[in-house]
């Protein structure tokens, strides 16, 4: 990543940023030293000089710049000369401690890294239905859980709309320590076609079809119109059992899990809307976010919420 | 010294504490714009399609900059939490920037892929559904309006003129690209595409 950052400057522009630098600071210095007045005593009279502006009898003093203001100047001056040197500022220059903020931030990662990753690691080797029993390990996973998923599937883990319940032992993609692993790591991507082609007729009777299969409230006269369509439109997806095929994430029909259920709304209802509109359930892959370790701590976790 | 002489010519006053706070800026800003770091896209770096690009103004209508900000700065808390720190490569196709410099909600700069769509739209509808503790505004009204496209050539002629490289096809198509859409569409887009194109981001 360092073409990213470390680009350095042409030579003219490395020069024309280290001639303002120093001029300014060779300026400074020149003001500074230029209007330093040594120090004058008042004369006999008790009266000091004056710089001659005069407002309504009040005159301006002309005394000199207190020592401790003036030496706190200089200070800034030699703190300005001593950071330019140790530190990168002046155009291409590097700095004596060869600090940059990538390599700043290469440090952290890797001393994080040293500290922390071992914490992860040490479970990598446990198999998960081993893991989901030890408390220890499942702390840590849950803040990752908490941290990365609930902001999905919810703090206690019983999704909502559109995203799955971890707590019950209905899968879309399987329920094996491997497949809620490839979940999580790989994400998924559900298709559900939009079947609005088929008229709206259709539709309702597939739908009452669909919710004979659960033994949910329909009527059985436009039910039985609807399984000729169900047959021949619904079964490749969703098994001859209506039982889903977790290969593809379909779901399973003939329980009374409605995943795309709105709150107070009726099965038929958010059944319709689906066959109408089709859904696109998308798991974005954690892999490359918190890395394989968290994917395995936090595999364990979903496992352990079910099992 | 002769302190008089600048303190009596106002006109001279004023030129000369021009050149002093100039000096700054002639040092730390003007050399950035002939770097090749701040004026290069990094690769892969696309204008954005009509409907990002709808969606963007929809984003700096509704004011999101003011609470997310879109900027990863170089520190292991930041990309431990966001992804990888944000370059300046990444943003010189934006014009405004959004960097924004304040996070009541989190940054956005590498929310893009991060949650799926229907999140977002769930969300931006009212975030409580997702985030119970969440204090961010709700925005139902992006799912009643439509847009309508008849601005969106003119803004990629303007961004063109700024040397966004969209071409005459793009721009040729791009009323007919967003017109009708849902601005919840437009705005789920843009913050789908944010920060995707570094792909190495952890």
């Amino acid at each position: 990543m360092s073409n990213l950052w470390g680009d350095s400057l042409s030579g003219f522009w490395s020069v024309w940023i280290i001639v303002i630098t120093l001029g300014t600071i060779a300026f400074c210095w020149w003001v500074l030293f230029a209007n330093r007045k040594t120090d004058k005593q008042p004369n006999e009279y008790g009266e000091v000089e004056t710089t001659g502006h005069s407002a309504d009898g009040i005159d301006e003093y002309d005394n000199p710049l207190p020592r401790w203001w003036f030496m706190l100047f200089i200070g800034t001056i030699v703190f300005s000369v001593g950071y330019l040197l140790l530190y990168p500022g002046l155009g291409n220059y590097k700095g004596l401690f060869g600090w940059t903020q990538e390599n700043q931030w290469e440090k952290e990662v890797a001393h994080a890294q040293e500290q922390y990753a071992p914490i992860f690691a040490k479970y990598q080797e446990t198999p998960i239905p081993e893991l989901a029993q030890d408390a220890e390990a499942m702390r840590v996973a849950e803040r990752i859980y908490l941290n990365n998923c609930a902001v999905c599937h919810g703090s206690n883990a019983q999704g909502g709309y559109g995203f799955p319940d971890h707590t019950d032992n209905d899968w879309l993609y399987g329920g094996t320590p491997e497949a809620i692993t490839a979940s999580i790591a790989e994400g998924r991507n559900g298709l559900m076609p939009a079947w609005q082609q088929l008229g709206e007729e259709n539709l309702r009777n597939v739908a009452h079809y669909v919710l004979s299969l659960s033994d949910a409230e329909h009527d059985a006269d436009l039910a039985s119109q609807g399984e000729a369509i169900f047959t021949s439109a619904c079964v490749a997806c969703h098994g001859q059992d209506a039982k889903g095929i977790p290969a593809i994430g379909s779901a399973n029909l003939t329980d009374d899990i409605w995943l795309y259920r709105q709150p107070g709304q009726p099965v038929l209802e958010s059944v319709l809307e689906t066959l109408r509109n089709g859904r696109n359930g998308h798991m974005p892959a954690q892999a490359a976010y918190i890395g394989e370790d968290k994917v395995h701590l936090v595999s364990a976790y979903i496992y352990s919420l079910s099992n | 010294m002769r302190h008089d002489i600048v303190e009596k010519n106002v006109g001279l006053l004023a030129v000369l504490i021009l050149v002093v706070i100039s000096l700054g800026g002639l040092a730390e800003i003007v050399p950035l714009f002939f770097q090749k770091e701040t004026t290069q896209p990094v690769d892969g770096l696309k204008p954005l399609s009509a409907l990002e690009l709808e969606g963007r103004d929809i984003y700096i209508r509704e004011g999101c900059v003011g609470c997310h900000s879109q900027m990863i700065r170089p520190f292991r808390a930041e990309t431990e939490r966001y992804g990888h720190y944000s370059v300046a490569g990444e943003f010189v196709y934006d014009h405004p920037f959004l960097w924004g410099s304040k996070r009541t909600g989190p940054d956005l700069a590498r929310v893009g892929g991060r949650y799926s769509d229907e999140w977002h739209r769930a969300h931006l509808y009212n975030p409580r559904d997702v985030v119970p503790e969440s204090k961010m505004p709700n925005y139902p009204w992006l799912f009643e309006r439509t847009l309508t496209g008849e601005n969106t050539a003119d803004k990629m002629r303007a961004l063109r003129s700024l040397g966004v490289p969209y071409t005459d096809e793009q721009i040729a198509n791009a009323t007919k690209a967003v017109r009708g859409e849902q601005e919840i569409t437009a705005l789920v887009a843009y913050l789908q595409q944010l920060g995707t194109v570094l792909k190495d981001t952890r």
